[in-house]
């Protein structure tokens, strides 16, 4: 449904050239919701901004619906971007319109008789649910509510494919939640491909089944949800998973870590779970087996795509040799790990 | 001042009463007149303005610039200098140079340059997300200036036209000098020129009350588009 091929992008700031994108490759399924995730300033908004061509690519060409939009005039794009809903991390209603007259704004752009727009508005009000806000101005909605009007105007001309730009990133857990839930319905119920852009973790892991990462301007890795989670293949991805997990270290226990081993002191340890490990309870099995004791100080372990994968950050308590065992035998398990210190 | 006093001081200056009836009237056509032609004028000038600024949404720079700069130049010659200047203009566009008629002249001149960056301002205010939205739903720069902009502007487009309709009472006053008429024009001749200070004060306080209706009304019809 969406193709984009070999897409650069540059922005000029004086005569300084900046890579926003380069040579970015994508591809996506009638139907499908797919993520596109990266830390801010990666790209990720500037990428769906080329989708609609808000931002032109500086080379590359954008094809949805087996129509190349970099190829249209200006008109022909104005009619392309109709059938392109888009939603935004700030919703971008306007502030005069009533609830009704914001989603009735596309119908009115594309000329319908007012009998139209109203039975068509009324309709999609009551998928999104706010059917008693019609006359409200969105002044006096919530997030949340505003969020589902402006899915509800993106509704509007019908289109085959939905751009989501931060769209849960101003809303709280619970919010973003139902607001996810309702793009999961008009995936099903309108067969809509769903194209969305976030930070969170949370997010891709809610809805997307396949996902992308960028950083730097540059696509490093996509695939099925699960997979990338669980084996990422680079560095960057790597790193990505792992700071949206974010492990830090206690302050107090920072303030106690020494960097070598002193008497009466434990190893303190950063264990890393992904795919790769063996999918057994090994923290209990190495408890018993090396008769030491393990203090689980925090962790982040999550399930996705039928593989755990995560962090943890863990005291080993026991005779010196044991602990060095027990983190080899781990080692053999597949479990990354790195010692961080010692805790006297 | 007691009620016959009053009465009394009435019947006695009837003509006085009809002096500053007639130049009341005068003003609000000087004022009125010129707002409006100044706002069927200055709007559009302002939203071009917007528009062809940097990274607007027809943007070009060097219309932009030179646009800027006419504004600017109208802008900063001082009224009562127009008001002269203008008056070859004013004989071909009126036939006379003396009148109120003619004084509608230089004030809508004046207003426009004043009205265009007032209206400029406004749009400004307007996020740029909102225009954003507009074009990624397809909305032609025309449709995104008749349903995104203008409406959204409107309580600062009310504020703008409140603010100019305040400043044209001031320059009102000034455009006496070219037989204009006007309740300034009265101010000066009767008030200030014969050393009749109840005139003087009459006028003033007529002229403070228009400010103040013109200023609420301005300020009831922001509060009652503004949704933000």
């Amino acid at each position: 449904m969406i193709t984009i091929n070999n897409v650069n992008k540059v922005f000029y700031q004086g005569d300084k050239a900046i890579h926003a994108l380069s040579e970015i490759n994508l591809s996506i399924a009638e139907g499908s919701i797919f993520g596109v995730i990266g830390s801010s300033g990666a790209g990720k908004s500037t990428l769906i901004r080329c989708v609609n061509l808000l931002e032109r690519p500086t080379s590359g060409q954008v094809i949805v619906d087996g129509t190349d939009l970099t190829a249209l005039s200006k008109q022909d794009l104005t009619q392309a971007r109709r059938k392109i809903g888009m939603i935004f991390q700030h919703f971008n209603l306007l502030s005069s319109r009533t609830v009704f007259h914001n989603v009735a704004l596309p119908l009115e752009l594309a000329g319908l008789s007012k009998k139209d727009i109203k039975a068509k508005v009324e309709g999609l009000l009551t998928l999104v649910g706010l059917a008693d806000k019609r006359d409200t101005y969105p002044a006096n909605l919530s997030g949340g509510q505003k969020q589902r009007v402006a899915i509800a105007r993106a509704l509007a001309s019908d289109p085959k494919v939905l751009l989501c730009d931060e769209a849960t990133s101003a809303l709280d857990p619970a919010t973003t939640q139902s607001i996810l839930a309702l793009l999961r319905k008009i995936n099903k119920e309108l067969n809509l491909t769903i194209l969305l852009i976030t930070h969170e973790m949370a997010v891709v892991k809610g809805i997307c089944e396949e996902v992308a990462i960028i950083g730097d301007g540059k696509l490093v890795e996509n695939g099925k949800v699960g997979d990338i989670f669980a084996h990422p293949k680079t560095a960057l991805a790597r790193d990505f998973i792992r700071s949206t997990l974010d492990l830090t270290i206690p302050e107090d226990y920072q303030a106690r870590l020494q960097p070598t081993q002193i008497e009466n002191s434990f190893p303190l340890i950063r264990l890393e779970f992904t795919g790769a490990s063996v999918d057994s309870p090994v923290i209990s099995h190495v408890a018993r087996e090396f008769n030491i004791d393990i203090s689980i100080l925090s962790s982040n372990m999550d399930y996705v795509g039928g593989v755990k994968f995560g962090l943890m950050l863990a005291e080993f308590l026991g005779p010196n040799d044991a602990a060095e065992q027990a983190i080899q035998y781990l080692k053999d398990n597949k479990v990354e790990l790195e010692v961080l210190g010692y805790v006297a | 001042m007691s009620l016959n006093a009053l009465t009394l001081w009435w019947s006695e200056n009837t003509r006085l009463i009809e002096l500053l009836w007639d130049s009341l009237g005068q003003t609000l056509a000087m004022v009125f007149s010129s707002g409006f032609i100044g706002f069927a004028l200055g709007i559009p000038l302002g939203v071009l303005l917007h528009l062809s600024k940097k990274n607007g949404l027809l943007e070009n720079v060097a219309f932009n610039k030179i646009l800027g700069i006419v504004v600017n130049v109208g802008r900063s010659v001082p009224f009562i200098i127009l008001l002269v200047a203008l008056i070859p203009v004013t004989r071909f566009l009126v036939g006379t140079s003396i009148g109120t008629a003619a004084a509608v002249v230089p004030l809508t001149i004046g207003a426009i340059p004043f009205i265009a960056r007032l209206v400029e301002g406004a749009l400004l205010e307007v996020p740029s997300g909102l225009v954003e939205a507009a074009q990624a739903m397809g909305a032609k720069p025309l449709q995104i200036i008749m349903k995104v902009l203008l409406p959204e502007a409107l309580p600062g487009i009310i504020n703008a036209v409140t603010i100019t309709l305040v400043t044209l009472v001031g320059y009102s006053a000034m455009a006496g000098t070219v037989g204009g008429g006007g309740l300034g024009d009265v101010g000066i001749r009767y008030g200030y020129q014969r050393f009749d200070g109840t005139v003087m004060m009459i006028t003033v306080v007529i002229l403070v009350l228009l400010v103040q209706i013109i200023q609420s009304v301005g300020d009831h019809l922001v509060k009652r588009v503004d949704h933000r």
